[in-house]
């Protein structure tokens, strides 16, 4: 099957056949990535050291772009509620607002630019210095090695990365709302999960292990095939930012119509 | 050499890259034990056919044997188990610059072996000090120069005491003393471990010292192989230039 479709792409001209090649090479990489995940060895100290990558290094930025999102939609929330009256529902609405769309997608989005960027080059680095090619003359699966495992990095990393996000950003906003209008910690907390339940957090906080798939596979397929010196390095980190920030925006489109079809009462 | 099956088989083997052909229907066998040195111009397909050995490219035709194993075929699991019994050292060294080169050495040890630390750290000393860099333990690739990383290179692909050492351009970027002292060093590794050794050179003195059989590479073709004495005796333009210029060294 999958030779017939390479078949079918190589004899299309253009950038459509361009566009189909490099859409198969992707998925075919994303099918290898997942079969190479359940082979031994399964490279737990590696793993470890890429959560630490990619989740512990990013927290300062997601913490502070939490924080500056907290405060800022607070001010877009109260302009808009004083006008209906409707101050009191300032700390509910932000909480909807980050818990169910806001914290996942800017998140993902953040995590694309920082470490999409930084596999990308990693990789690209590692493919146009022979280093890829050197880690398997070393009989070692190169894919399992470093695509995988940062894969998965991504994959853990991401949930945790969202809910700081979330967290922080109700603190920006309490912060602001505060100020306004004097509101205490507890009044303001309350009032924000009053009308967050559990499962309104959990599906969309578990969407985002779709978002760290993509920023994982996209920037690791893109630098593992870098080519062309620092010029290719340089295009592989870009590519990597600019096709998973694309690809994760699309798939929470249609993440967030599945969520809302299967679970009704749940999706806020 | 040996009457045993050869250690390498090339059997018309082809390989192109976006329509040129780098190298075409190239045959060549190498016995257990022996030194094969390839030489040809630069772009003539010589870092190729190591790639291709080592199963990092696959041929578009054509047939490879290691050790009677097909490799051109073998999935990844197979192709991982075959190259823990081969050694690569890469053209430009190809060191892991997050790793200093005492972990570069250590790694495939550690990956690949049950050995205890110590054991680890002693066969890294050992192999280390072979190539001058007993010193340079803790230091990362980037601080040495191109010839010391070549030569960490080195004792990373014999980490795991291969018998079959692949090797582009060992004498590259090094001095002629440091150059002479790894032709002795890939000598010792023929007469002790009996290694089989495909070596990419285009240092002709060095060629001399450590080949058993020379090949060389124009336009994807072989256009001669035999023995030094045989290829000083060639008739072929490519191969007298070649063989007439490591007279002046």
């Amino acid at each position: 099957m999958i030779k017939l479709a390479m078949s079918v792409t190589e004899e299309t001209p253009g950038a459509i056949g361009t566009l189909l090649r490099e859409s198969g090479s992707l998925s075919q990489f994303a099918i290898q990535s997942i079969r190479a995940a359940f082979r031994r060895p399964f490279e737990f100290d590696e793993i470890v050291q890429q959560i630490y990558m990619v989740g512990w290094r990013s927290l300062p930025l997601i913490m502070t772009s939490g924080l500056a999102i907290g405060v800022v939609l607070s001010m877009h929330t109260r302009a808009v509620m004083e006008r209906f009256g409707a101050e009191a529902l300032i700390p509910s609405a932000l909480a909807i607002a980050l818990i169910s769309e806001t914290g996942p997608l800017m998140t993902g989005l953040l995590v694309a630019g920082r470490v999409g960027a930084g596999i990308g080059a990693e990789l690209g680095g590692m493919r146009v210095t022979e280093q890829i090619d050197a880690l398997e003359s070393l009989a070692v699966d190169s894919v399992h090695y470093l695509a995988v495992t940062r894969i998965i990095a991504c994959m853990v990393a991401l949930p945790i990365l969202t809910t700081a996000l979330n967290f922080c950003g109700l603190v920006g906003g309490y912060i602001a709302e505060s100020v306004i209008s004097g509101i205490s910690m507890t009044q303001y907390f309350r009032h924000a999960f009053e009308t967050v339940g559990f499962l309104d957090y959990l599906l969309p906080t578990v969407k985002t292990v779709v978002f760290g798939f993509i920023i994982g596979t996209v920037s690791s397929y893109l630098g593992y095939t870098a080519t062309g010196g620092s010029e290719g390095i340089g295009r592989a980190s870009t590519m990597s930012v600019v096709l998973s920030s694309m690809l994760l925006i699309f798939i929470n489109v249609l993440l967030v119509r599945m969520i809302f079809l299967v679970f009704p009462n749940g999706a806020l | 050499m040996n009457g045993q099956n050869p250690a390498i088989r090339f059997v018309g083997v082809s390989k192109s890259f976006g329509g040129k052909h780098v190298l075409d229907a190239v045959s060549f066998d190498v016995p257990q034990g022996a030194v094969c040195c390839i030489l040809g111009r630069s772009g003539t397909g010589k870092s190729v056919t190591l790639k291709l050995l080592m199963g990092l490219l696959k041929p578009d035709s054509g047939e490879i044997f290691l050790n009677d194993l097909q490799i051109e075929d073998l999935d990844s699991a197979h192709l991982v188990k075959a190259r823990k019994k081969m050694g690569f050292l890469f053209q430009y060294s190809a060191l892991f610059d997050s790793m200093t080169i005492g972990e570069n050495v250590a790694f495939p040890l550690r990956r690949h072996t049950s050995m205890a630390e110590k054991e680890i750290q002693d066969k890294v000393r050992k192999r280390l000090a072979e190539v001058g860099l007993e010193n340079e333990l803790d230091h990362m690739p980037l601080e040495l120069s191109g010839g010391m990383r070549k030569r960490a290179g080195l004792a990373r692909a014999l980490a795991l005491d291969p018998s079959i050492l692949l090797v582009d351009e060992p004498s590259s970027g090094l001095d002629p003393i440091t150059s002479k002292e790894i032709d002795t060093l890939l000598l010792s590794l023929k007469t002790e471990e009996k290694t089989t050794m495909v070596v990419v050179t285009h240092n002709m003195s060095s060629a001399r010292r450590i080949a058993d059989i020379l090949i060389v590479l124009n336009e994807g073709h072989i256009v001669a192989q035999g023995s030094v004495d045989e290829m000083d005796r060639s008739k072929v333009d490519v191969v007298r230039q070649f063989m007439s210029a490591s007279k002046g060294d």
